[in-house]
C-alpha cells in the first residue's frame, strides 16, 4: 500500500450502464487529489480484483444501479479476501435499498453511498479510512 | 408595437436589479443558462413569428406538428413498464390498461437489452430486475397474452437487440393472426445514444448502423404504420447533460441516421416519416418547454432545407417524452409526485405527442402499483381538469419562451459545427466528445447542490433526519430467474432445433454480406431460436464493441 496518492479502483460490474455517479465520483476523487483508475462497463469481479491486484489498489468502489448489487458485493469481497486485499477498503454506490445496506456491513462493507450523497462525503469517507488505516 | 422604451434597455434592467436587492441565490436554469430578471420586446427585436412559429401544424411547427393538437387528439399516457416475467409483465399492463393509459411501453431487463439470454454467465442476479425478461417468441407470446396488438400501439425500448426483439413482436402479431401493416408502435433503436449514454451496445457502430437501416427500409414496406426509431435525449440528459446539449446531441444523432440511411440507397420521404424522438422534461420548467420548440423547429429546418425533403411528414419532430428519473429522489419519495407533475405539464406545454409519467418510488425500486396508478392519474388531471389542453403552444409569444427557444436553437447549431469538425456523430464519439461534455456538466450540477447554489429538496435542504421508509416497495422475487430459465430450456427442448440452426447459419451468412437482414431475424424468430443465439450469430460477423471509458 503506497502511503503516496490513494489509489481507487471505481468500476461498473454486471450489466448495469448507469454510469454517471461513477463518473462524477472519480472526478471527484481526482479533484481531492486521489489516483484514479476507472475500469467503465461491463467488469465481472474477477475483473475488477484482477486490476485491484494489479494496481496495489487501496480502494476499490463499486457502482451498481441494477439490483445485482449482493451478488456483485459478495463475490468481490470473497475475492479481494482470497487475493490477500482483505485489508483493502470495498465501497461503492448506487441504488442500494437500507435493508441490504446492513447485509453488505455483515460482509465487511461498511458503507455505501446513494443518489444525494454529498461528494465531499464520499471523498473524506476514503481519506479518513486511509489515514487510520495506512502503514 | 413599440420596442423601444427606455425603460426596458439592458443596462437599466441590470441598474435596477442592482437596486432592487436581491436573495442570496443562483437564478440560473438548472443546465446554468444566464437568466435575465425579466424579458421584454426588446428581446425579441427583429423577431419574425412568420418566419420562427408558423401555425401549429405548419412549418417550422414551432408550436406544434398537428393543426388541432391536443383538441384532435390528447398525447398518448404510455407507462413504460416491465418487471419480472412475462406473465407479471402482461398483468400490470392490463391494470395500466384498465387505468386508462392509452398506449404500451415495454420495459425490459438488463439480459434482454444486451442481447443475452437469462442463463448467461453474466445474467446472474439480473433477471427480470430492471425489466420483463424475453427470450424467446415464447415470452412475447406470454408477454402480450389477451392484448389486441392491432388495435393499441406498442413501445419497445430496446437498442443493441431491437431487430431481433422486434422480428419476435412481429412474429407474435402473426400469432395474433394481426397483419402487419395494422401495427402500430415505437422501436427505440438508437444506438448512437447508447455509445454517448446509455451504453446498451453489442457490436461497434456501422453494423447496428446497418442493422437499423435495414429495419428502416423493411418498415417502410411491411410495417408502415411502425416508427423504426425513437431518436433520444432522455438517456443523455439523465446521464447529466444540460438542456442544450440533450437538445443539440439528439438532433445530431437524428441527421447521422438519415445521412446514413440516404447512403444506404433509401429515399428520405420512405424514412423519414417513422424517425420519431424521444426527450426527458426535467426540472427547470420554461427551459424544458423552449427546448422542445426549438427541436421541432431545427428539425423542420433541416430536413427540409438542408435534406430537401419533399414530404411534409419527413419535418416532423414528433416526440414522446418521459418525466426526469434523475430528478427524483429517494428521500421523501411522496413529493416525487410533485416534481413529476410539474414536469409532465411542461411535455404537455411542449407539445409532446406521448407521455411517460416517473413513480414516486423511481429512485427506489420498479414502480408499485399504486405509486404508477397515481402517475397515470397526474396525466388524466393534466389532460382532463387543467385546461392546458384547451389552447394550443399557450407559452407562444411569451417574451421569455421566444427568446429562451431562440437561444437553445442557436446553442444547438453551435454544437452541430463543432460535430461537423471532428467529423460526425460517430468520429465523436470515438474521441469522446459527447461522453466528456456529459460528464463535465453532471460534475457541476452535483458541485452546485454540494455548495447549496441549486437544489434538492429533501436532499440537500429541508431534511427530514431519521427518515423512514414509509412507501411499499416492489421486490422481484429471485424465483422469477429460475423461473424464466426453466421455460427457456423448455422451450429449446420443444422446438425444432434443426431449423434453428439452419436459420441462424442463413442469417450469419446474410451478416457477412449486404442484403436486408431483418427477414432472416424474422425466421429465426418464429423459429424460436433464443435472443442469445441470435446475438451470438451476428457476433461472429460483427464482432463486439469495446468502449474506452472517458470520463
Amino acid at each position: 500500500m503506497s502511503s503516496q496518492k490513494i489509489k481507487v479502483i471505481i468500476a461498473k460490474p454486471g450489466l448495469d450502464g448507469h454510469d454517471r455517479g461513477a463518473k462524477v465520483v472519480a472526478r471527484a476523487l481526482v479533484e481531492a487529489g486521489m489516483e484514479v483508475v476507472y475500469l467503465g462497463l461491463r467488469q465481472t469481479p474477477e475483473s475488477v480484483v484482477n486490476a485491484a491486484i494489479e494496481e496495489d489498489a487501496d480502494v476499490v468502489g463499486l457502482s451498481i444501479l441494477s439490483g445485482a448489487h449482493m451478488t456483485h458485493f459478495r463475490r468481490v469481497k470473497e475475492l479481494m479476501d482470497k487475493n490477500g486485499l482483505g485489508d483493502r477498503l470495498l465501497t461503492g454506490g448506487g441504488i442500494i435499498p437500507t435493508k441490504d445496506q446492513e447485509k453488505l456491513k455483515e460482509i465487511g462493507i461498511p458503507k455505501v453511498f446513494g443518489p444525494g450523497d454529498d461528494l465531499q462525503d464520499i471523498v473524506s469517507y476514503i481519506q479518513n479510512w486511509h489515514h487510520s488505516h495506512a502503514a | 408595437m413599440k420596442t423601444t422604451n427606455k425603460k426596458t434597455n439592458k443596462k437599466t434592467r441590470e441598474e435596477r436589479d442592482k437596486n432592487s436587492g436581491l436573495r442570496d441565490a443562483d437564478f440560473s436554469s438548472i443546465s446554468g443558462r444566464t437568466l435575465q430578471p425579466f424579458y421584454t420586446a426588446d428581446d425579441l427585436s427583429g423577431f419574425d413569428a412568420g418566419a420562427e412559429l408558423g401555425f401549429p401544424g405548419e412549418f417550422p411547427y414551432t408550436r406544434g406538428i398537428h393543426p388541432s393538437m391536443y383538441r384532435g387528439k390528447l398525447w398518448t399516457m404510455r407507462q413504460f413498464s416491465g418487471m419480472g416475467t412475462p406473465e407479471q409483465t402482461n398483468l400490470r399492463y392490463k391494470f395500466l390498461l384498465e387505468k386508462g393509459q392509452t398506449g404500451l411501453s415495454v420495459a425490459f431487463d438488463n439480459p434482454t437489452l444486451y442481447g443475452r439470454d437469462s442463463d448467461h454467465a453474466l445474467s446472474a442476479g439480473e433477471v427480470g430486475k430492471t425489466g420483463v425478461a424475453v427470450d424467446t417468441l415464447a415470452d412475447m407470446e406470454r408477454l402480450f397474452h389477451e392484448i389486441p396488438l392491432g388495435r393499441i400501439s406498442t413501445s419497445m425500448t430496446i437498442n443493441a437487440p431491437a431487430a431481433w426483439i422486434f422480428t419476435m413482436f412481429l412474429a407474435n402479431a402473426e400469432k395474433q393472426g394481426v397483419p402487419f401493416g395494422e401495427l402500430r408502435g415505437t422501436l427505440q433503436n438508437d444506438i448512437l445514444k447508447e455509445y454517448i449514454a446509455q451504453k446498451e451496445w453489442i457490436f461497434p457502430p456501422e453494423p447496428h448502423l446497418r442493422l437499423i437501416t435495414d429495419l428502416m427500409a423493411f418498415c417502410a414496406d411491411h410495417v408502415p404504420q411502425w416508427n423504426t426509431i425513437s431518436i433520444s435525449g432522455y438517456h443523455i440528459r439523465e446521464a447529466g447533460s444540460t438542456a442544450a446539449q440533450e437538445l443539440a446531441f439528439t438532433l445530431a444523432d437524428g441527421f447521422c441516421y438519415v445521412e446514413h440511411a440516404i447512403r444506404a440507397g433509401m429515399d428520405i420521404d420512405d424514412f423519414a416519416p417513422r424517425l420519431s424522438f424521444f426527450f426527458n422534461s426535467h426540472l427547470d420548467f420554461f427551459e424544458e418547454i423552449a427546448k422542445m420548440r426549438a427541436a421541432r423547429r431545427i428539425w423542420a429546418r433541416h430536413m427540409k432545407d438542408r435534406f430537401k425533403a419533399k414530404n411534409s411528414r419527413s419535418w416532423l419532430c414528433r416526440f414522446h417524452v418521459q418525466t426526469a428519473g434523475c430528478s427524483l429522489t429517494a428521500q421523501q419519495p411522496g413529493i416525487n409526485v410533485i416534481r413529476t407533475a410539474l414536469e409532465a405539464l411542461a411535455g404537455v406545454l411542449g407539445g409532446c405527442q406521448s407521455l411517460h409519467t416517473n413513480s414516486m418510488d423511481e429512485a427506489l425500486a420498479l414502480p408499485s402499483e399504486k405509486a404508477v396508478e397515481i402517475a397515470l392519474r397526474t396525466q388524466q388531471i393534466i389532460a382532463f381538469e387543467s385546461g392546458v389542453a384547451n389552447v394550443i403552444d399557450p407559452l407562444g409569444g411569451s417574451y421569455y419562451i421566444e427568446k429562451l427557444t431562440a437561444e437553445l436553437e442557436e446553442e444547438a447549431e453551435k454544437y452541430f459545427r463543432r460535430i461537423d469538425e471532428l467529423g460526425g456523430v460517430v468520429k465523436a464519439i470515438e474521441q469522446g466528445f459527447f461522453q466528456r461534455e456529459i460528464t463535465r456538466a453532471a460534475y457541476e450540477y452535483q458541485l452546485a447542490l454540494s455548495r447549496k447554489r441549486k437544489f434538492l429538496v429533501g436532499v440537500n435542504e429541508f431534511v427530514n433526519r431519521d427518515e423512514q421508509l414509509e412507501i411499499p416497495i416492489l421486490e422481484i422475487d429471485e424465483a422469477v430467474e429460475r423461473d424464466q430459465i426453466r421455460r427457456l430450456n423448455q422451450v429449446r427442448k420443444t422446438r425444432d432445433n434443426l431449423a434453428v440452426r439452419s436459420r441462424l447459419e442463413a442469417l450469419e451468412k446474410a451478416a457477412a454480406g449486404t442484403t436486408n437482414l431483418i427477414p432472416h431475424l424474422l425466421d429465426c424468430a418464429r423459429a424460436y431460436a433464443t435472443l442469445g443465439e441470435i446475438s451470438d450469430s451476428l457476433v461472429k460477423v460483427f464482432g463486439e464493441y469495446q468502449e474506452q471509458p472517458f470520463y
